[in-house]
């Protein structure tokens, strides 16, 4: 099943293989299989975007004055990211960025309750690969708005040398502060959602999958089976507790890049 | 039983930001609870601390990952 370790007695713990899925013709990552083509995750994908797509436009296509249920549920998700996100963070020029992030926070969040739907039980972003990718869109966007913002060397001395600073100080802090500021960020904001999935699925496999073996498989003393319907009973709990890291991860990843951007245009000191 | 140091050293490296994170959060909860109206403000300081305090743990979980022990 996977290169994870192996317990006495036959059970084989999940490992990362376990989220390495056969593309689309079919071979597996072991056969050579390089996921080039279509596999699940791809195809989740672009299934969240269009979930997402038709949120928006489902929720606001019959707009009144006076909203319906479907309407009212979609202005208070949308001002939720509007108003608790971009206008708090950002600061005075907030529009322009809505979009992008009402965008990216139901396109994340969309994806990453996938982990905990039934039948594709599966969040795109426990692969690295695709928080990479939606992490180098966040990068280009808060590089670029503060490059336009400032020009090249007023961007970088806004983002690598910080103010007030004592001058025999600096040869230390401008080499840290461009590390921290334009390597590491979008390091930390990708590994973040992806880790946080990552765990959260491999959790849910673990359990499970570990509950179903002590309950058929395991044999040898009385304890087994009780500890197996525990054993699912906690993986039960493990998917509610994924429902909050889910939600709270999409969050997280829009407050950041709200912070970025506004870090990105704030005035000099 | 086989099994990999990496992720006993990750258990041990995940205590500081264990730690940071409630710390992180017992601040945001006596603010809160002193003065409710300021709960909107303080949310997202509290949310970016938890980000940046868990980014430590990410790193820790992403090397635990890739530094592979030459047996393991």
């Amino acid at each position: 099943m996977s290169h994870g370790l192996v317990l006495a007695g036959g059970f084989t713990a999940p490992g990362p293989l376990e989220f390495f899925f056969p593309d689309f013709t079919g071979k597996s990552y072991d056969q050579g299989g390089y996921q080039v083509l279509l596999t699940k995750s791809a195809v989740l994908l672009v299934l969240g975007a269009v979930l997402a797509g038709w949120l928006m436009l489902g929720t606001s296509r019959r707009g009144a004055v006076v909203p319906g249920k479907t309407q009212f549920f979609g202005e208070q998700a949308y001002s939720f990211v509007r108003n608790g996100i971009a206008q708090d963070i950002i600061g005075a020029q907030y529009r322009r960025y809505v979009p992008l992030l009402v965008s990216l926070f139901f396109f994340v969040l969309i994806n990453n309750l996938f982990g905990i739907v039934p039948l594709l039980s599966f969040s795109p972003f426990s692969r690295a690969s695709f928080a990479y990718g939606l992490t180098a869109m966040v990068w280009i966007v808060y590089n670029w708005v503060g490059i336009r913002d400032k020009g090249l060397g007023g961007y970088l001395k806004h983002t690598c040398v910080p103010s007030g600073v004592p001058i025999f100080i600096l040869p230390l802090l401008v080499p840290l502060e461009f590390l921290s500021n334009i390597l590491v960020r979008p390091l930390t904001l990708s590994l973040r959602l992806f880790a946080n999935m990552f765990a959260g699925h491999l959790l849910l496999v673990l359990f499970s999958t570990g509950g179903a073996w002590l309950l058929i498989e395991a044999t040898g003393s009385p304890v087994l089976k009780p500890a197996g319907v525990v054993a699912f009973a906690i993986g039960i709990a493990i998917g509610f507790l994924e429902v909050i890291v889910a939600s709270l991860q999409a969050y997280v990843f829009t407050l950041l890049t709200a912070t970025y951007i506004g870090g990105a245009l704030a005035a000099d000191h | 039983m086989g099994g990999s140091l990496n992720m006993v050293g990750y258990g041990l490296a995940a205590i500081g930001p264990g730690i940071g994170i409630g710390l992180v959060f017992a601040a945001y909860i006596n603010g809160t609870a002193r003065q409710p109206e300021m709960q909107s403000r303080l949310q997202p300081i509290a949310f970016l601390g938890f980000a940046l305090t868990e980014a430590l743990a990410i790193i820790g979980i992403a090397l635990a990952f890739v530094l592979k022990a030459k047996n393991g």
